[in-house]
């Protein structure tokens, strides 16, 4: 069991490693960063002053320990644009980010399972049909159209909700949210729902399949046959079961609408890490792009780490299988 | 027996397919689509980049307004007097070239690599799963924010993109069915006639992949065109010259707080349909396809 976790503690290290070198190699190999950091009415002579201060004529590799070896240290260089440390500025966009991708997942699960369990009871009602359909829907539907739909509805003909930005926040631990004012969570409700639409469709369609799956089991028939309510058997029994593959595939999604939130915050101008990259993918401020990107990374490495922890924890089956 | 009425595997296969009448209709739909696309500067009113064709002071107008040369702009204009149905055809043409040609790409790159990883085994077998397996634990959307931000936008990059991002699903698919054809008969047969392994695997294996295949590919065209079109929402994807629907709606964008809906609208639902019509054709292939499901 220790082996199998240090093995695959290892595997997460090497993943990370490897996404460096592709980080670094996509920055400055298959773009220059000289013509980006030196100005181009710069002469000869300040252009190799600047290129041996920024260690640009070393040898690649050695460049490459050094962004290494800063990479470790927190130090992803300074934003051309902000003129900040690059970490920095994705760890002070980062809350908001966060913020939008958990109340997505959260909505997912309050609006999946309910109609997931609704339609796997009663797959060939009319309502069962319909959530099928719409499922389908939610996957096929272009997200930032959605959201554009959405302002346009709710935002400019109803006047319901505030089209973009993130309202008022307050400050707590340093931070400041918005979920806790009401102007807030209005700012919030439009770029959360966009958002979740694809994972409400996910949870629905699972939950879905799983009741379907559980309900002809011989535990749930047995449970009917010791007389437990109906209601019992539904929500206490079959939900359990139903629960590992949901939560598992929950967890893997958080990491998908933390990098999916890139749409939704160019959308609705919300300030997160999302709009952070894109606007600096369009100036090439290099620092802040490879910064994101290795948060990101890190952020998919130790999630995936977690979750396979986690099922050696859940579930017997893959303990046993992995310590072979 | 009247030989035009033989049951030939494809006449099973259309009657099949043909068992559920949506997928019929969504099949309809993306003949229609693919024709306007194609045809689009025989069918729409206007050339939407012959600026000689545009008129500015035609900026704007809502849908069914008549233009100055007589007819009529149904879908309304764009802020620079474009008909947006023209623009919506020849977008189109962009969109679907982008989707089919790198899902096709992405298809005969991944099935090949797929193929070679279950013939192979060993440690090619390891270094091409494992590295399609790092691949699908990043969201294709941040894969593909990496490598156009490494290599910035036009037509080809997006395309080199999407390539990149595909390969990996066929290639976890056609290795998972080889696996499977590799050990049937006419495989030991072939390989007993001494026939070149390649042609084993190319000529033999492959047509008997193909099934699962044409369900990824035709899912993998629609994801495609949708990632396509939000990479180009983002300003990241084709350049302004070249205008796919998601750049026609990501125009809409500042117009829309104004209440002028069209120029976003109606890009959408022509993407919108697209992709319901090719999601629903592979939904049906794959019902249809399915060798568990065969009556």
């Amino acid at each position: 069991m220790t082996i199998w976790i240090l093995r695959r503690l290892f595997q997460a290290v090497l993943v990370m490693l490897a996404m460096t070198v592709i980080v670094f190699v996509g920055v400055n190999v298959i773009g220059d960063p000289i013509e980006i950091l030196i100005s181009p009415d710069a002469d000869q002579a300040e252009r190799l002053r600047a290129i041996a201060a920024l260690g640009l004529d070393k040898p690649l590799w050695e460049q490459y320990l050094r962004f290494l070896w800063g990479a470790l240290h927190g130090d992803l260089g300074r934003s051309f644009v902000f003129n900040e440390p690059a970490l920095r500025l994705i760890g002070q966009r980062m809350p908001a980010t966060l913020e939008l991708a958990v109340t997505a997942v959260l909505m997912a699960v309050i609006l999946g399972i309910p109609l997931g369990l609704l339609a796997g009871l009663y797959p060939n009602s009319l309502f069962g049909r319909a959530a099928m359909a719409g499922s389908i829907l939610g996957f096929s539907l272009p997200s930032f159209w959605v959201g554009l739909m959405f302002i346009m509805v709710f935002a400019v003909q109803l006047g319901w909700l505030p089209s973009t930005g993130r309202g008022a926040t307050v400050t707590v631990l340093g931070v400041p949210w918005s979920f806790l004012t009401r102007d807030g969570l209005a700012h919030m409700a439009m770029p959360a729902f966009n958002l979740a639409l694809g994972n409400i469709a996910l949870v629905l369609r699972l939950t879905r399949s799983g009741v379907r799956e559980n309900l002809p089991m011989d535990y749930v028939r047995f449970a009917r046959a010791k007389g437990l309510s109906p209601q019992r058997v539904v929500f206490v029994h079959v939900l359990k079961n139903i629960m590992i593959p949901v939560v598992t595939v929950l967890g893997l999604q958080f990491g998908s609408t933390v990098a999916f939130a890139v749409v939704t915050e160019s959308v609705f101008a919300w300030p997160g890490m999302g709009k952070l990259i894109i606007d600096s993918i369009n100036v090439l401020d290099r620092p802040v792009i490879v910064a994101y990107l290795m948060m990101i990374v890190l952020m998919f490495v130790t999630i995936n780490l977690i979750v396979d922890l986690l099922y050696t924890v859940l579930d017997p089956r893959v303990r046993i299988g992995g310590a072979e | 027996m009247n030989p035009k009425r033989e049951i030939t595997p494809f006449r099973r296969f259309a009657a099949d397919y043909a068992g559920n009448k949506l997928a019929v209709v969504a099949f309809l739909g993306v003949v229609v689509i693919v024709f306007l696309a194609v045809f689009a500067s025989f069918i729409a009113p206007q050339n939407p980049y012959d600026l000689a064709q545009l008129d500015i002071m035609d900026g704007r107008l809502p849908p069914g307004t008549k233009s100055g040369a007589g007819w009529v702009y149904w879908l309304g204009t764009d802020d620079q007097g474009r008909d947006m149905f023209s623009g919506i055809l020849y977008g189109l043409r962009i969109s679907l070239g982008v989707g089919f040609g790198s899902a096709a790409t992405a298809g005969v790159i991944g099935s090949a690599l797929g193929l070679i990883a279950a013939y192979a085994g060993g440690w090619v077998e390891t270094a091409i799963m494992r590295l399609v397996d790092l691949q699908l634990s990043f969201p294709a959307i941040l894969v593909a924010l990496m490598i156009l931000a490494f290599l910035g936008k036009g037509v080809m990059n997006v395309m080199l993109a999407l390539v990149i991002v595909e390969w990996a699903r066929y290639a976890r698919t056609a290795r998972a069915a080889a696996l499977v054809e590799r050990r049937r008969e006419y495989v030991e047969a072939a390989e007993c006639l001494a026939l070149p392994q390649w042609r084993v695997l190319f000529r033999h294996i492959l047509p008997n992949c193909m099934p699962p295949l044409i369900v990824i590919g035709a899912i993998q065209v629609a994801s495609a065109i949708l990632l396509e079109a939000t990479l180009s929402f983002l300003g990241l994807g084709v350049p302004i010259t070249e205008p796919s629907l998601g750049l026609l709606i990501a125009n809409g964008y500042q117009y829309m707080l104004s209440g002028k809906y069209w120029i976003s609208f109606y890009p959408g639902l022509a993407l919108l349909v697209t992709i319901v019509c090719l999601n629903l054709v592979a939904d049906q292939l794959r019902d249809v396809l399915n060798p568990r499901l065969q009556r």
